[in-house]
Protein backbone atom coordinates (compact mmCIF):
# COMPACT_ATOMS: atom_id res chain seq x y z
CA UNK A 1 0.00 0.00 0.00
CA UNK A 2 2.59 2.43 1.20
CA UNK A 3 4.96 1.57 -1.63
CA UNK A 4 2.21 2.17 -4.18
CA UNK A 5 1.56 5.57 -2.72
CA UNK A 6 5.22 6.41 -2.89
CA UNK A 7 5.35 5.24 -6.48
CA UNK A 8 2.45 7.49 -7.32
CA UNK A 9 4.23 10.44 -5.76
CA UNK A 10 7.60 9.83 -7.36
CA UNK A 11 7.52 7.21 -10.07
CA UNK A 12 10.79 5.34 -10.35
CA UNK A 13 12.43 4.89 -13.70
CA UNK A 14 11.64 1.62 -15.41
CA UNK A 15 14.49 -0.90 -15.31
CA UNK A 16 16.42 -0.83 -18.55
CA UNK A 17 16.62 -3.74 -20.92
CA UNK A 18 19.98 -5.50 -21.52
CA UNK A 19 20.11 -4.05 -25.06
CA UNK A 20 19.72 -0.57 -23.63
CA UNK A 21 22.64 -1.23 -21.32
CA UNK A 22 24.78 -2.41 -24.25
CA UNK A 23 23.97 0.78 -26.19
CA UNK A 24 25.12 2.87 -23.28
CA UNK A 25 28.36 0.94 -22.94
CA UNK A 26 29.12 1.47 -26.62
CA UNK A 27 28.32 5.14 -26.35
CA UNK A 28 30.70 5.50 -23.40
CA UNK A 29 33.45 3.85 -25.45
CA UNK A 30 32.78 6.28 -28.31
CA UNK A 31 32.99 9.16 -25.87
CA UNK A 32 36.40 8.03 -24.64
CA UNK A 33 37.58 7.74 -28.24
CA UNK A 34 36.26 11.24 -28.92
CA UNK A 35 33.82 10.02 -31.56
CA UNK A 36 30.67 11.20 -29.80
CA UNK A 37 29.19 14.42 -31.20
CA UNK A 38 26.01 16.48 -31.39
CA UNK A 39 22.81 15.23 -29.79
CA UNK A 40 24.42 11.91 -28.85
CA UNK A 41 27.00 13.74 -26.76
CA UNK A 42 24.31 15.90 -25.17
CA UNK A 43 22.32 12.86 -24.22
CA UNK A 44 25.31 11.11 -22.76
CA UNK A 45 26.23 14.09 -20.61
CA UNK A 46 22.65 14.43 -19.43
CA UNK A 47 22.55 10.78 -18.43
CA UNK A 48 26.01 10.47 -17.01
CA UNK A 49 26.51 13.59 -14.93
CA UNK A 50 25.01 14.12 -11.56
CA UNK A 51 21.95 16.24 -12.32
CA UNK A 52 22.81 19.01 -9.98
CA UNK A 53 23.02 22.69 -10.58
CA UNK A 54 25.55 25.22 -9.53
CA UNK A 55 22.83 27.23 -7.83
CA UNK A 56 21.96 24.31 -5.60
CA UNK A 57 25.56 23.80 -4.58
CA UNK A 58 26.00 27.45 -3.83
CA UNK A 59 22.80 27.47 -1.82
CA UNK A 60 24.02 24.48 0.16
CA UNK A 61 27.32 26.20 0.89
CA UNK A 62 25.65 29.44 1.88
CA UNK A 63 23.04 27.87 4.11
CA UNK A 64 25.59 25.91 6.10
CA UNK A 65 28.08 28.69 6.66
CA UNK A 66 26.22 31.75 7.88
CA UNK A 67 27.97 34.55 9.73
CA UNK A 68 25.46 36.38 11.95
CA UNK A 69 26.17 39.97 12.90
CA UNK A 70 26.91 40.59 16.58
CA UNK A 71 23.98 42.89 17.09
CA UNK A 72 21.61 42.96 20.02
CA UNK A 73 18.70 45.34 20.43
CA UNK A 74 16.99 44.41 23.70
CA UNK A 75 16.15 41.51 25.98
CA UNK A 76 15.83 39.05 23.06
CA UNK A 77 19.56 39.52 22.61
CA UNK A 78 20.12 37.52 25.79
CA UNK A 79 18.39 34.55 24.20
CA UNK A 80 20.32 35.17 21.00
CA UNK A 81 23.59 35.09 22.92
CA UNK A 82 22.76 31.78 24.54
CA UNK A 83 22.08 30.37 21.08
CA UNK A 84 25.85 30.35 20.55
CA UNK A 85 26.49 28.68 23.90
CA UNK A 86 27.29 24.96 24.11
CA UNK A 87 23.83 24.22 25.43
CA UNK A 88 22.01 25.26 22.25
CA UNK A 89 25.05 25.24 20.02
CA UNK A 90 24.22 26.91 16.74
CA UNK A 91 27.63 25.67 15.59
CA UNK A 92 25.85 22.44 14.64
CA UNK A 93 24.35 24.42 11.78
CA UNK A 94 27.45 26.39 10.93
CA UNK A 95 26.44 29.81 12.23
CA UNK A 96 28.47 30.10 15.41
CA UNK A 97 30.83 32.73 14.11
CA UNK A 98 29.31 36.07 15.09
CA UNK A 99 31.02 38.87 13.22
CA UNK A 100 31.45 42.24 14.87
CA UNK A 101 31.44 44.03 11.53
CA UNK A 102 28.39 44.13 9.25
CA UNK A 103 30.78 43.95 6.31
CA UNK A 104 31.66 40.40 7.26
CA UNK A 105 28.19 39.28 8.28
CA UNK A 106 25.43 37.89 6.13
CA UNK A 107 22.63 37.48 8.66
CA UNK A 108 21.09 40.09 10.92
CA UNK A 109 18.98 39.03 13.89
CA UNK A 110 16.69 41.81 15.04
CA UNK A 111 16.62 40.85 18.69
CA UNK A 112 14.28 43.30 20.35
CA UNK A 113 12.15 46.40 19.86
CA UNK A 114 13.34 48.94 17.35
CA UNK A 115 12.71 52.49 18.50
CA UNK A 116 12.15 55.14 15.86
CA UNK A 117 15.50 56.61 16.79
CA UNK A 118 17.22 53.24 16.32
CA UNK A 119 15.52 52.43 13.00
CA UNK A 120 17.89 54.46 10.78
CA UNK A 121 20.87 52.87 12.55
CA UNK A 122 19.52 49.36 11.99
CA UNK A 123 18.81 50.19 8.37
CA UNK A 124 22.36 51.47 7.93
CA UNK A 125 23.82 48.30 9.40
CA UNK A 126 21.64 46.27 7.07
CA UNK A 127 22.77 48.35 4.10
CA UNK A 128 26.41 47.87 5.05
CA UNK A 129 26.12 44.09 4.92
CA UNK A 130 27.23 42.47 1.70
CA UNK A 131 24.91 40.50 -0.55
CA UNK A 132 23.56 37.93 -0.13
CA UNK A 133 22.10 38.78 3.28
CA UNK A 134 19.20 37.59 5.35
CA UNK A 135 17.26 39.02 8.25
CA UNK A 136 15.53 37.22 11.10
CA UNK A 137 13.04 39.25 13.07
CA UNK A 138 13.14 37.72 16.52
CA UNK A 139 10.23 38.09 18.91
CA UNK A 140 7.02 40.05 19.01
CA UNK A 141 8.57 43.52 19.29
CA UNK A 142 10.59 43.55 16.12
CA UNK A 143 7.86 41.74 14.21
CA UNK A 144 4.90 43.89 15.16
CA UNK A 145 5.86 46.30 17.94
CA UNK A 146 4.71 43.78 20.52
CA UNK A 147 3.64 45.27 23.81
CA UNK A 148 5.16 48.63 22.89
CA UNK A 149 2.19 50.10 21.05
CA UNK A 150 3.37 53.66 21.62
CA UNK A 151 4.94 56.73 20.07
CA UNK A 152 8.55 55.60 20.45
CA UNK A 153 8.71 52.15 18.87
CA UNK A 154 8.43 51.11 15.22
CA UNK A 155 5.43 48.83 14.82
CA UNK A 156 7.23 46.04 12.99
CA UNK A 157 10.76 46.19 11.61
CA UNK A 158 9.61 45.15 8.14
CA UNK A 159 8.36 48.71 7.71
CA UNK A 160 11.87 49.88 6.93
CA UNK A 161 13.80 46.77 5.88
CA UNK A 162 13.14 43.38 4.34
CA UNK A 163 12.70 40.50 6.77
CA UNK A 164 12.95 36.83 5.80
CA UNK A 165 11.82 35.01 8.93
CA UNK A 166 9.61 36.15 11.80
CA UNK A 167 9.97 34.19 15.02
CA UNK A 168 7.11 34.59 17.52
CA UNK A 169 7.66 34.74 21.26
CA UNK A 170 8.37 37.24 23.99
CA UNK A 171 11.19 36.44 23.97
CA UNK A 172 11.45 33.28 21.86
CA UNK A 173 13.43 30.53 23.54
CA UNK A 174 16.82 29.79 21.97
CA UNK A 175 15.34 26.55 20.61
CA UNK A 176 12.75 28.62 18.77
CA UNK A 177 15.47 30.79 17.35
CA UNK A 178 17.44 27.75 16.20
CA UNK A 179 14.27 26.35 14.64
CA UNK A 180 13.67 29.63 12.85
CA UNK A 181 17.25 29.58 11.70
CA UNK A 182 16.74 26.09 10.29
CA UNK A 183 13.75 27.38 8.34
CA UNK A 184 15.94 30.16 6.98
CA UNK A 185 18.47 27.54 5.92
CA UNK A 186 15.78 25.65 4.05
CA UNK A 187 14.78 28.90 2.40
CA UNK A 188 18.35 29.52 1.29
CA UNK A 189 18.53 25.99 -0.05
CA UNK A 190 15.54 26.79 -2.24
CA UNK A 191 13.35 24.33 -0.39
CA UNK A 192 11.23 26.40 1.96
CA UNK A 193 9.14 24.69 4.57
CA UNK A 194 5.48 24.48 3.68
CA UNK A 195 4.52 24.44 7.32
CA UNK A 196 2.23 22.38 9.49
CA UNK A 197 -0.92 22.81 7.41
CA UNK A 198 0.55 20.63 4.70
CA UNK A 199 1.86 18.03 7.13
CA UNK A 200 -1.48 17.73 8.87
CA UNK A 201 -3.50 18.01 5.66
CA UNK A 202 -5.06 21.22 6.90
CA UNK A 203 -4.91 23.41 3.81
CA UNK A 204 -7.96 25.62 3.75
CA UNK A 205 -8.53 25.67 7.50
CA UNK A 206 -7.13 29.18 7.85
CA UNK A 207 -9.06 31.62 9.93
CA UNK A 208 -10.76 33.16 6.97
CA UNK A 209 -12.30 29.76 6.21
CA UNK A 210 -14.80 31.05 8.77
CA UNK A 211 -16.72 32.42 5.79
CA UNK A 212 -18.46 29.08 5.75
CA UNK A 213 -20.04 29.81 9.12
CA UNK A 214 -22.12 32.52 7.54
CA UNK A 215 -21.14 35.21 10.05
CA UNK A 216 -19.18 37.24 7.51
CA UNK A 217 -20.59 40.14 5.55
CA UNK A 218 -20.82 39.61 1.75
CA UNK A 219 -17.79 41.85 1.35
CA UNK A 220 -15.73 39.82 3.80
CA UNK A 221 -16.99 36.52 2.45
CA UNK A 222 -15.76 37.48 -0.99
CA UNK A 223 -12.32 38.34 0.37
CA UNK A 224 -12.18 35.13 2.38
CA UNK A 225 -13.08 33.04 -0.63
CA UNK A 226 -10.49 34.74 -2.81
CA UNK A 227 -7.78 34.33 -0.19
CA UNK A 228 -8.61 30.69 0.31
CA UNK A 229 -8.56 30.00 -3.40
CA UNK A 230 -5.15 31.63 -3.64
CA UNK A 231 -3.80 29.60 -0.76
CA UNK A 232 -5.01 26.28 -2.13
CA UNK A 233 -3.73 27.08 -5.61
CA UNK A 234 -0.35 28.14 -4.22
CA UNK A 235 -0.09 24.98 -2.18
CA UNK A 236 -0.94 22.60 -5.01
CA UNK A 237 1.57 24.40 -7.23
CA UNK A 238 4.21 23.95 -4.54
CA UNK A 239 3.32 20.27 -4.17
CA UNK A 240 3.56 19.79 -7.94
CA UNK A 241 6.92 21.54 -7.94
CA UNK A 242 8.41 19.42 -5.19
CA UNK A 243 7.15 16.21 -6.81
CA UNK A 244 8.77 17.35 -10.02
CA UNK A 245 11.97 18.13 -8.15
CA UNK A 246 12.07 14.69 -6.57
CA UNK A 247 11.61 13.05 -9.95
CA UNK A 248 14.44 15.10 -11.44
CA UNK A 249 16.78 14.19 -8.66
CA UNK B 1 12.93 63.76 56.04
CA UNK B 2 11.49 66.97 57.52
CA UNK B 3 8.26 66.14 59.36
CA UNK B 4 5.13 68.18 58.94
CA UNK B 5 6.03 70.98 61.45
CA UNK B 6 9.59 70.95 60.09
CA UNK B 7 8.23 71.54 56.61
CA UNK B 8 6.14 74.48 57.85
CA UNK B 9 9.23 75.93 59.52
CA UNK B 10 11.17 75.69 56.27
CA UNK B 11 8.25 77.25 54.39
CA UNK B 12 8.06 80.18 56.80
CA UNK B 13 11.78 80.83 56.79
CA UNK B 14 11.81 80.63 53.03
CA UNK B 15 8.89 83.03 52.80
CA UNK B 16 10.78 85.47 55.03
CA UNK B 17 13.88 85.22 52.88
CA UNK B 18 12.05 85.40 49.55
CA UNK B 19 8.64 86.89 50.14
CA UNK B 20 5.76 85.28 48.30
CA UNK B 21 7.77 82.44 46.79
CA UNK B 22 5.99 79.60 48.61
CA UNK B 23 2.48 78.99 47.30
CA UNK B 24 1.61 76.02 49.51
CA UNK B 25 3.01 72.93 51.16
CA UNK B 26 1.92 69.38 51.71
CA UNK B 27 3.19 66.44 53.69
CA UNK B 28 2.01 63.06 52.51
CA UNK B 29 3.28 59.49 52.87
CA UNK B 30 6.14 60.86 54.93
CA UNK B 31 7.25 63.05 52.06
CA UNK B 32 7.56 66.80 52.33
CA UNK B 33 6.80 69.05 49.40
CA UNK B 34 6.99 72.80 48.80
CA UNK B 35 4.93 74.20 45.94
CA UNK B 36 6.62 77.37 44.76
CA UNK B 37 6.32 80.20 42.28
CA UNK B 38 8.15 79.21 39.07
CA UNK B 39 9.38 82.80 38.61
CA UNK B 40 11.46 82.50 41.77
CA UNK B 41 12.65 78.93 41.49
CA UNK B 42 16.34 79.88 41.47
CA UNK B 43 15.96 81.96 44.64
CA UNK B 44 14.20 79.07 46.38
CA UNK B 45 16.66 76.40 45.32
CA UNK B 46 19.61 78.68 46.10
CA UNK B 47 18.27 79.41 49.56
CA UNK B 48 17.65 75.70 50.28
CA UNK B 49 21.11 74.84 49.07
CA UNK B 50 23.13 77.54 50.83
CA UNK B 51 21.33 78.40 54.08
CA UNK B 52 23.42 76.86 56.89
CA UNK B 53 20.45 75.19 58.61
CA UNK B 54 19.13 73.66 55.35
CA UNK B 55 22.00 72.64 53.10
CA UNK B 56 20.09 70.55 50.58
CA UNK B 57 23.15 70.30 48.42
CA UNK B 58 22.25 67.41 46.15
CA UNK B 59 19.67 67.42 43.39
CA UNK B 60 18.64 63.78 43.31
CA UNK B 61 16.20 64.12 40.46
CA UNK B 62 14.45 66.63 38.29
CA UNK B 63 11.33 65.73 36.40
CA UNK B 64 8.26 67.10 34.73
CA UNK B 65 4.61 66.30 35.32
CA UNK B 66 1.52 67.08 33.28
CA UNK B 67 -1.51 67.52 35.53
CA UNK B 68 -4.06 68.03 32.75
CA UNK B 69 -6.92 68.92 33.22
CA UNK B 70 -6.13 70.69 36.52
CA UNK B 71 -4.57 74.14 36.63
CA UNK B 72 -1.75 75.12 36.62
CA UNK B 73 -1.13 72.38 34.13
CA UNK B 74 2.57 71.57 34.45
CA UNK B 75 4.89 70.86 37.34
CA UNK B 76 8.66 70.77 37.40
CA UNK B 77 9.69 68.73 40.40
CA UNK B 78 13.06 69.00 42.12
CA UNK B 79 13.98 66.24 44.55
CA UNK B 80 16.56 67.66 46.94
CA UNK B 81 18.68 65.67 49.32
CA UNK B 82 20.72 66.61 52.35
CA UNK B 83 23.29 63.85 52.50
CA UNK B 84 24.66 64.20 56.06
CA UNK B 85 21.18 64.22 57.59
CA UNK B 86 19.69 61.98 54.87
CA UNK B 87 16.74 64.33 54.52
CA UNK B 88 14.77 64.69 51.37
CA UNK B 89 12.71 67.68 50.30
CA UNK B 90 10.58 67.98 47.21
CA UNK B 91 10.15 71.34 45.52
CA UNK B 92 7.50 71.68 42.87
CA UNK B 93 7.25 74.65 40.54
CA UNK B 94 3.68 75.01 39.34
CA UNK B 95 3.82 76.10 35.72
CA UNK B 96 0.81 77.36 33.83
CA UNK B 97 0.27 76.44 30.18
CA UNK B 98 0.62 79.63 28.11
CA UNK B 99 -1.69 78.04 25.53
CA UNK B 100 -1.45 77.76 21.77
CA UNK B 101 1.95 77.09 20.28
CA UNK B 102 3.81 78.79 23.13
CA UNK B 103 5.82 76.68 25.51
CA UNK B 104 5.93 77.17 29.27
CA UNK B 105 9.20 78.58 30.51
CA UNK B 106 11.21 78.31 33.71
CA UNK B 107 14.76 79.23 34.74
CA UNK B 108 17.36 76.53 34.33
CA UNK B 109 18.84 75.45 37.66
CA UNK B 110 22.16 74.57 36.10
CA UNK B 111 24.01 77.47 37.82
CA UNK B 112 23.12 75.78 41.12
CA UNK B 113 23.18 72.09 40.20
CA UNK B 114 25.31 71.32 37.15
CA UNK B 115 24.01 67.76 37.09
CA UNK B 116 20.59 69.00 36.02
CA UNK B 117 21.73 69.43 32.43
CA UNK B 118 20.51 66.16 30.95
CA UNK B 119 17.45 65.98 33.16
CA UNK B 120 16.30 69.39 31.99
CA UNK B 121 16.85 68.25 28.43
CA UNK B 122 14.70 65.22 29.13
CA UNK B 123 11.89 67.34 30.58
CA UNK B 124 12.12 69.60 27.54
CA UNK B 125 12.07 66.57 25.26
CA UNK B 126 8.96 65.00 26.73
CA UNK B 127 6.92 67.95 28.04
CA UNK B 128 8.08 70.91 25.97
CA UNK B 129 9.06 72.94 29.03
CA UNK B 130 11.74 75.47 28.10
CA UNK B 131 14.56 76.03 30.60
CA UNK B 132 15.86 79.58 30.25
CA UNK B 133 19.64 79.77 30.37
CA UNK B 134 20.25 76.11 29.61
CA UNK B 135 23.44 75.94 27.50
CA UNK B 136 22.31 73.18 25.13
CA UNK B 137 18.57 72.70 25.19
CA UNK B 138 17.66 70.10 22.57
CA UNK B 139 15.99 66.71 22.50
CA UNK B 140 17.85 63.96 24.32
CA UNK B 141 15.87 60.71 23.91
CA UNK B 142 13.53 61.24 20.99
CA UNK B 143 14.97 61.78 17.49
CA UNK B 144 16.06 65.35 16.86
CA UNK B 145 13.51 65.90 14.10
CA UNK B 146 10.63 64.57 16.19
CA UNK B 147 7.55 66.79 16.33
CA UNK B 148 5.46 67.02 19.49
CA UNK B 149 5.86 66.49 23.23
CA UNK B 150 5.07 62.82 23.72
CA UNK B 151 4.61 62.64 27.50
CA UNK B 152 1.93 65.33 27.59
CA UNK B 153 -1.40 63.88 28.45
CA UNK B 154 -3.08 65.22 25.31
CA UNK B 155 -0.50 63.53 23.07
CA UNK B 156 -1.81 60.42 21.30
CA UNK B 157 -0.29 57.21 22.64
CA UNK B 158 0.55 55.88 19.18
CA UNK B 159 0.80 52.29 18.02
CA UNK B 160 -1.57 50.76 15.54
CA UNK B 161 -4.56 48.44 15.73
CA UNK B 162 -3.65 44.75 15.75
CA UNK B 163 -6.02 42.37 14.02
CA UNK B 164 -7.00 39.32 16.02
CA UNK B 165 -9.88 37.07 15.17
CA UNK B 166 -12.05 38.85 17.71
CA UNK B 167 -11.12 42.41 16.66
CA UNK B 168 -11.16 41.80 12.92
CA UNK B 169 -14.59 43.37 12.52
CA UNK B 170 -13.44 46.64 14.08
CA UNK B 171 -10.90 47.22 11.32
CA UNK B 172 -12.89 47.84 8.16
CA UNK B 173 -11.56 46.30 4.93
CA UNK B 174 -8.26 45.20 6.47
CA UNK B 175 -7.81 42.63 3.72
CA UNK B 176 -7.87 45.24 0.95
Amino acid sequence: MRREKLRALAPLEEPRSPTDLRVRQLRARDLLRGDLEGPDLEQHVAEATLPTTMAKTIGWARANSIFPATFGLACCAIEMMSMVSPRYDIARFGAENMRASPRQADMLILSGRVSIKMAPVVRRIYDQMLEPKWVISMGACSSSGGMFANYAVVQGADKFMPVDIHIPGCPPRPEALVYGFNKLQRMILGNPDSGWRRRYKAIGTEEWARAATGTASPDEAEAYAAARELSVAYDSARAQESRQGRRDA
Amino acid sequence: MPDSPGLELIAHELDDAAAGSVLSTYHEHGQACLIVDPQRILEVLGWLRDTPAQEYRFLASLHGVDYLPSEPRFGVVYELLNMPRVERLRVRAALADPGGEELPEIDSCMPLFAGAEFQEREVYDFFGIVFRGHPDLRRILMPEDYVGWPQRRDFPVGGEPVIFTHTEREVPRWYA
